[in-house]
């Protein structure tokens, strides 16, 4: 047996490693990351106790010399090597070095693992399934449509009132106040908001009634800004469309909240649209609303918030009934045969759903597991 | 052309997003990972537009000293004074011991702080409508408050400790399957809209044609 010491592995350290194979030492397993986009080595062990207080791992080019890539704790057992030195194509051997320098306690040299990227996720297949089959499903509905097929939907009471609401604002000579939530554009729900915000600029265009929308991002600001324009365009009132009907306030949150309750309660308006993404302030805003008496409608994707406005609004649209609004409004039919792919497809995962139930209960989890997103 | 430019762009960064959620390939990713990069930058880019407009509609009102214009030089003292002490202090304006800093955490901060303490009075208000019992459903609501509220404090459990139990129950159980229903059907809902915009179905979007 080599005697191995301190100043040994020190030594070797910075020269080439060349530590023996013995007999006891635990195996070692090296494998590409999968599912990642390379430059990436995982691996495994389970060593003997006693454990060593650290490990070094050492990493070497097949027949080239052993370096030090990192030290890690001694109760590790596995460890995704991730330093920038390593490259793609290149075969890795590595080995764990105990430390205090015990080299009963090493492990083997791992077998070679070559890291390379990946073209699919494959922890995304899940996701990647569910999207192809709404393709599929929405391609077959576009199609169906273009034939001449129409589809009918229950009213949803919030999309009738909005309407209403500004039918009531316009004979009541006040303005209508719409909120676009306070996230910024990159978020889905404040694109669904400008959206409806071309439905409604169109309608108040109609009206001639007044409209104001204060924004929290300048993004948002910009974009609702040409939606509304656009809006007043589209049904030939281009001359009734001011440039301060949009604004921007602040991007903080309490601020646009004080900003926008203020206004509520010097211009009263007499409907306030809530629609978009909402958080602490959707009580703020909607409580303020009803205290000056708007009809007020809000809709929004974000759940812990709904109790707030379903209390605090005349009408709320909640979840998939908040994107189905646009499409509702327009009648489009091919706008419409989204919607029934959603409902399709929305079928069809219930009676997944109700499947892997049924079979984890029977003790097969392979279903309820490909499923899970985490 | 005015109205494809524009879908085209959101047709090809769309799928290409789509692609990227689904393909780790740096051939892939790199890219992907620079146009989320272009968004932080047009986004940084629209904040010149949004003082812009902040300054000009608020200028206006105060120059014509249209009615509230007091409150509209005060919003403009606070945000050219936090700009110039901002600017003053450069790349240092973020450090602990920096004016900025000073006014952003006495001055903002507990003023956003008493905003968000305002929340507590609009519950109050808000919870007492909603316990009005009109009806069965409202009946049930206001008993699942009522066993949440008691068994969410120590005196639910010196009551009894079934109350507890029974307020987790109802959040882990009904609560949570009525949530998850929500969120699968806003998921697909999320879908359904992406879809249509990255198709340029959505022509009620950023039309402006005179196309009604």
């Amino acid at each position: 047996m080599p005697r191995f010491s301190l100043r040994w592995l020190v030594a070797s350290l910075a020269v080439p490693f060349a530590f023996p194979a013995l007999a006891d030492a635990f195996p070692l397993q090296a494998n590409d990351t999968p599912n990642d986009g390379g430059k990436s080595v995982s691996l495994t062990w389970s060593a003997p106790d006693p454990k060593p207080a650290q490990w070094i791992l050492v990493r070497r080019e097949r027949g080239g010399a052993f370096a030090p890539v990192a030290t890690l704790d001694g109760n590790l057992s596995r460890y995704t090597d991730e330093s920038g030195t390593i490259a793609d194509g290149t075969a890795y051997e590595y080995q764990l070095v105990a430390q205090p320098a015990d080299p009963a306690r090493n492990s083997e040299v791992s077998g070679a693992a070559t890291p390379s990227p990946d073209w699919l996720d494959a922890t995304k297949s899940n996701v990647l399934v569910v999207t192809l089959l709404f393709f599929i499903v929405l391609f077959f509905t576009i199609n169906q449509a273009h034939r001449g097929k129409r589809w009918t939907f229950r009213k949803i009471p919030g999309l009738v009132a909005i309407e209403e609401a500004i039918g009531r604002a316009t004979e009541m000579g006040k303005g209508v106040l719409y909120i676009p939530g306070i996230q910024d554009i990159d978020d889905i729900q404040t694109i669904a908001s400008m959206i409806l915000l071309a439905q409604v600029s169109r309608l108040t265009a109609k009206y001639e009634t007044k409209l104001s929308v204060p924004t929290n991002s300048p993004a948002v600001y910009t974009v609702a800004d040409e939606v509304v324009k656009s809006g007043y365009q589209d049904v030939g009132r281009a001359d009734a469309y001011q440039p301060d009907m949009v604004r921007y306030l602040t991007s903080e949150q309490f601020a646009y909240v004080a900003a926008v309750n203020g206004m509520m309660l010097r211009e009263r308006p007499a409907a306030t649209l809530l629609l978009g993404a909402f958080f602490a302030e959707s009580l703020l805003l909607a409580e303020t609303g009803h205290s000056i008496g708007a009809i007020q409608i809000a809709g929004t994707a974000n759940v812990h918030q709904m109790p707030f406005f379903v209390v605090a609004c005349d009408y709320t649209l909640i979840g998939e009934e908040y994107y189905a609004a646009s499409a509702l409004l327009s009648n489009d039919p091919l706008l419409l045969g989204s919607l029934k792919a959603a409902d399709t497809v929305k079928f069809v995962l219930i009676v997944v759903i109700a499947l892997g139930c049924i079979l984890s209960t029977m003790g097969n989890p392979t279903l309820g597991a490909w499923f899970s997103t985490q | 052309m005015k109205r494809e430019i524009p879908i085209l762009i959101t047709l090809v960064t769309g799928l290409f997003c789509l692609i990227g959620f689904f393909v780790p390939h740096p051939y892939v990713r790199l890219l992907y990972d620079d146009i989320q990069q272009w968004v932080i930058v047009i986004v940084g880019a629209t904040y010149v537009l949004g003082v812009a407009n902040l300054l000009r509609i608020n200028l206006t009102q105060v120059s014509q000293k249209a009615p509230d214009w007091p409150y509209k030089l005060v919003l403009l003292a606070g945000l050219i004074g936090m700009m110039a002490i901002g600017f003053s202090e450069g790349s240092h304006y973020s450090d602990d011991a920096s004016k900025f800093q000073w006014v952003y955490n006495r001055v903002y901060s507990p003023m956003s702080a008493t905003m968000f303490a305002l929340l507590a009075f609009f519950i109050a208000s808000a919870a007492f409508r909603a316990f009005r019992i009109r009806s069965f459903e409202a009946l049930l609501l206001a008993i699942a408050a009522f066993i949440l509220m008691v068994g969410r404090v120590p005196i639910g459990n010196a009551i009894h400790p079934v109350i507890p139990a029974a307020a987790d129950w109802l959040m882990e159980v009904p609560q949570n399957a009525a949530k998850r229903g929500i969120l699968i059907g806003a998921a697909l809902g999320v879908m359904a809209t992406g879809i249509r915009l990255i198709l340029g179905m959505e022509k009620t979007y950023g039309s402006g044609e005179g196309s009604s």
